[in-house]
């Protein structure tokens, strides 16, 4: 599934015989034809040409604002787990501070904050994407550090980072890696969520978000402008989450 | 042979899992008004089947695939695990009054006032009165007073024991042990024992049932079983009990 | 081993049944109630610092974003001051912290020059209607769905329930206001499609439609938990005490079960009030709602930062409580959960 959509993303320009950007004022509001096999938009751009291009943008994204957040989340949760004390204290402090913000509401302002547009979006991530990972980690390194074969490599005299690194990071990752599935659906959301409300990737460029807000002003006639890159975007969410339940199922198996 | 009225029959039971796997074969039985048998085998031999299977409450898995139970008079049951049997989020008086009021038609004041009898009967502390305690602030044995109060708030005629006593102290067993004769003789109702502790139920049964992979192996009054045990299992249950002979001394003290 | 373990803790059990019997319930209830009103208490104040930096930490000046881009040096300079951006930053902090007891507020408006709580106060109405609105609906379908899929284990029901999740995990919830608009407000005319009439009726009537999107986000997760609880409560050994004292199935169900699996899903619904507070402020934009979250959207196209910060805090603010609530309250469900083990 996922497969058909990022092909779809990465070979756009191959599919598509118009630009995404490419305006057609006397081929406007079309519905679904031949020629343009969703229709086109206010300005008669061709739909599926957008709808494929936004997948681009949003893909893209989603997955370069998940690499750091995945990475510290992953670090700080190890630390707080395997550490435990005063690191612990401070990092669940922080990830309850940051979870009582609206999760929306946060990103809406820092994103506003540092501007918009995807600088905005990895900003913004960055700085709270990571509580989730940092909660699983911690969990599960808290409990592996309790186990005899961690006391037992501390006996035999490992440096702690070796055993973070070679003995805790492998057990963690594919509980994380779980995690990091649904966590992107939960972004890609999130930018698309931002790109309808204007502070996230900025027109021309497509965004599935933006192609929402446009086509709302339509919602009385040309309602699959709106309602059909929804569609796309809940379409990535099965797949992301169904790779996720199989991976989940694949590592409880051995 | 039997010459007072028999208050439980059971024809040629056989119970089998919904995917057709046999679980209890043919088992016969019968118990006499206000008398006690015994049914002893190791875990897994069916004997607490065999007892769902009198009160109709069957896991949904498992199906009565032939003979016949006839039931003359109300049943009620005692569990193994006193800890997980009771509603840990009520107060135990409301939960013997809950029962009461259900099976005895009475208001929720005069079941309560039942309620608190019943508990004491089984010599449950005064202090229960006063403040409502929770499941988690008694003891085990305690506890195991509160299903029996449970149970008798239905006025059985044929009180049902799946391992009563398995789960606690020796001393607290023998307290619970010598209650149920004791209320076995106030009440005159009869008892069905089901246990896989030879000892217990020699000391508390008047008739026998050995019970082995599902089937009754071996039946007959307890003197007679002890005395002259005809299959190898029973021979190696009997072999298997170390302070038989103290044991017996205490039945005949009763 | 399982025995002894048993014996352990009843050992254990009596040592606090005997502390009980002096009369230390009341103080164990109400230590635990103080912890978590600390624990409440330290997530405000590092709540309040996160607030306060939140425009200082991300790059990008907010003057600038005032002005705009081509704004001459003296005008920032005068802006700077009149915000008391030049002021070194401890100093800010402390007439922030100052400005936020005292008047309970953070900062006047730039654009309304009215106090940012008067701003907020007048917007809170339709937000806590939406909210609470949202809630019930959660909680009375999450409940219904449950139970139904709990009671008819591999029905179609419990089967649609399953995969329910899964899809609706990747729908934004504005996308699913738009949905409904388009088929509940343009297709079959049932709930107008924007905005509130007047009166107490004509405003829940307008609500319903939103309170229904931003439950719809959070019902699925909820049902699931729930479910699963009910399943497990279900196959525990006090529903067969009941169900042997024949006790009938319905009140054993709601009586004692719906009781018992209530309170970890009460857990995940603490968890997930921020989510569903953040999917209203998003919510009232799509369907014209005159709400906190379209001050936010004001204030952020005009750079009203005072504005914006208030917001966060309140919002903030509310989901600690609202989750030191739940847990007070479960720990009143849940007699276990009241100062021992």
């Amino acid at each position: 599934m996922l497969l058909l959509l990022v092909s779809l993303a990465v070979f756009a320009p191959l599919i598509s015989r118009y630009q995404p950007a490419a305006q057609n004022l006397a081929d406007i509001l079309r519905p679904s034809s031949a020629n343009h096999w969703l229709g086109t938009d206010q300005l008669g751009r061709d739909l599926f040409t957008r709808l494929i291009y936004a997948a681009r943008t949003d893909l893209r994204i989603m997955i370069l604002a998940e690499i750091l957040p995945f990475c510290t989340g992953i670090f700080l949760g190890m630390l707080a787990g395997y550490y435990g004390k005063w690191i612990d204290a401070l990092v669940t402090l922080m990830t309850n501070t940051l979870i009582a913000f609206p999760f929306y509401l946060i990103v809406i302002v820092v994103a506003f904050a540092s501007g918009a547009g995807e600088r905005g979006i990895y900003i913004t991530f960055a700085l709270v994407g990571w509580i989730v990972f940092a909660r699983v980690v911690k969990g599960l390194s808290a409990s592996l550090r309790k186990q005899e074969w961690v006391a037992s490599a501390k006996v035999l005299g490992l440096p702690d980072s070796r055993i973070l690194l070679f003995h805790i990071l492998p057990n963690v990752l594919p509980q994380a890696i779980v995690v990091l599935m649904t966590d992107m659906v939960g972004l890609l959301v999130a930018i698309v969520t931002l790109g309808y409300l204007g502070i996230g990737i900025a027109p021309p460029t497509p965004d599935w978000g933006t192609m929402i807000s446009e086509g709302q002003t339509f919602i009385y006639s040309k309602w699959w402008l709106s309602t059909i890159p929804g569609f796309a975007v809940v379409y990535t969410g099965i797949a992301l989450s169904l790779i996720g339940d199989g991976l989940a199922d694949l590592w409880r198996r051995k | 042979m039997m010459s007072m009225s028999t208050i439980l029959e059971i024809n040629q039971l056989s119970l089998a899992t919904t995917n057709k796997k046999q679980l209890v074969t043919d088992v016969s039985l019968a118990v006499g008004k206000g008398k006690t048998i015994g049914i002893v085998g190791e875990s897994g031999s069916g004997k607490s089947l065999t007892l769902r299977a009198i009160i109709q409450l069957l896991p949904p898995t498992i199906i009565k695939v032939g003979g016949t139970i006839r039931c003359e008079s109300s049943c009620a049951m005692i569990f193994q695990d006193p800890v997980s049997a009771l509603d840990p989020l009520c107060p135990v008086v409301r939960q013997v009054a809950e029962v009461v009021s259900y099976r005895q038609h009475l208001s929720r004041k005069t079941s309560r006032t039942k309620a608190l009898e019943l508990l004491a009967l089984l010599g449950l502390p005064e202090d229960l009165k006063r403040n409502d305690r929770y499941p988690h602030q008694l003891s085990g044995g305690q506890r195991q007073r509160v299903l029996i109060a449970i149970a008798l708030a239905c006025r059985p005629g044929i009180l049902l024991c799946d391992e009563p006593t398995t789960a606690l102290d020796v001393t607290v067993q023998k307290q619970i042990l010598e209650l149920l004769a004791k209320l076995q003789r106030e009440l005159n109702f009869a008892l069905v024992f089901v246990t896989h502790n030879l000892a217990i139920a020699s000391a508390l049964c008047t008739k026998l049932y050995v019970m082995k992979e599902g089937r009754i192996v071996e039946q007959g009054r307890t003197q007679d079983i002890l005395a002259n045990p005809q299959h190898a299992y029973t021979k190696m249950l009997i072999d298997s009990v170390l302070h038989l002979p103290d044991l017996k001394g205490v039945i005949a003290g009763e | 081993m399982k025995m002894h373990m048993l014996n352990k803790r009843r050992i254990f059990r009596k040592g606090i049944l005997s502390n009980r019997a002096a009369g230390h319930t009341a103080a164990t209830v109400s230590i635990s109630i103080l912890s978590a009103l600390l624990k409440a208490m330290a997530t405000v104040a590092c709540i309040i610092v996160a607030v306060f930096f939140i425009i200082r930490i991300v790059p990008g000046d907010p003057v600038k974003m005032i002005l705009g881009e081509h704004a001459s040096p003296s005008e920032i300079i005068q802006m700077r001051h009149s915000l008391g951006l030049d002021l070194p930053l401890g100093q800010q902090f402390v007439r922030f912290l100052h400005h936020l007891f005292m008047y309970g507020d953070t900062g006047t408006s730039i654009i309304y020059n009215v106090s940012t709580r008067t701003l907020i106060a007048e917007r809170t109405p339709v937000t806590l209607l939406l909210i609470v609105m949202a809630i019930a609906i959660t909680i009375v379908v999450a409940v219904l769905l449950a139970m139904i899929a709990a009671t008819h284990k591999d029905g179609l029901v419990d089967h649609l329930i399953r995969i329910f999740p899964t899809i609706t995990l990747g729908m934004p919830v504005f996308w699913v206001g738009l949905l409904l608009i388009l088929v509940f407000g343009v297709w079959l005319h049932w709930f107008p499609v924007g905005g509130t009439s007047g009166g107490l009726f004509g405003t829940l009537y307008s609500l319903t439609l939103p309170a229904i999107t931003v439950a719809f986000s959070q019902i699925p997760s909820l049902v699931r938990s729930l479910r699963a609880q009910l399943l497990d409560v279900l196959g525990s050994d006090f529903v067969v005490t009941l169900k042997a004292a024949g006790i009938p199935n319905r009140v054993i169900l709601f009586r004692h079960v719906l009781r018992n699996a209530s309170i970890p899903t009460l857990m995940l619904l603490g968890v997930n009030v921020s989510y569903l507070i953040g999917g209203t402020l998003v919510i009232e934009q799509v369907f014209g709602l005159k709400g906190i979250g379209s001050l936010l959207f004001s204030a952020i196209s005009s750079r009203d930062f005072p504005v914006i910060q208030g917001i966060a805090l309140y919002c903030a603010v509310a989901v600690v409580l609202i989750n030191l609530f739940i847990e007070i309250l479960s720990g009143y469900l849940d007699p276990r959960l009241k100062g021992d083990d």
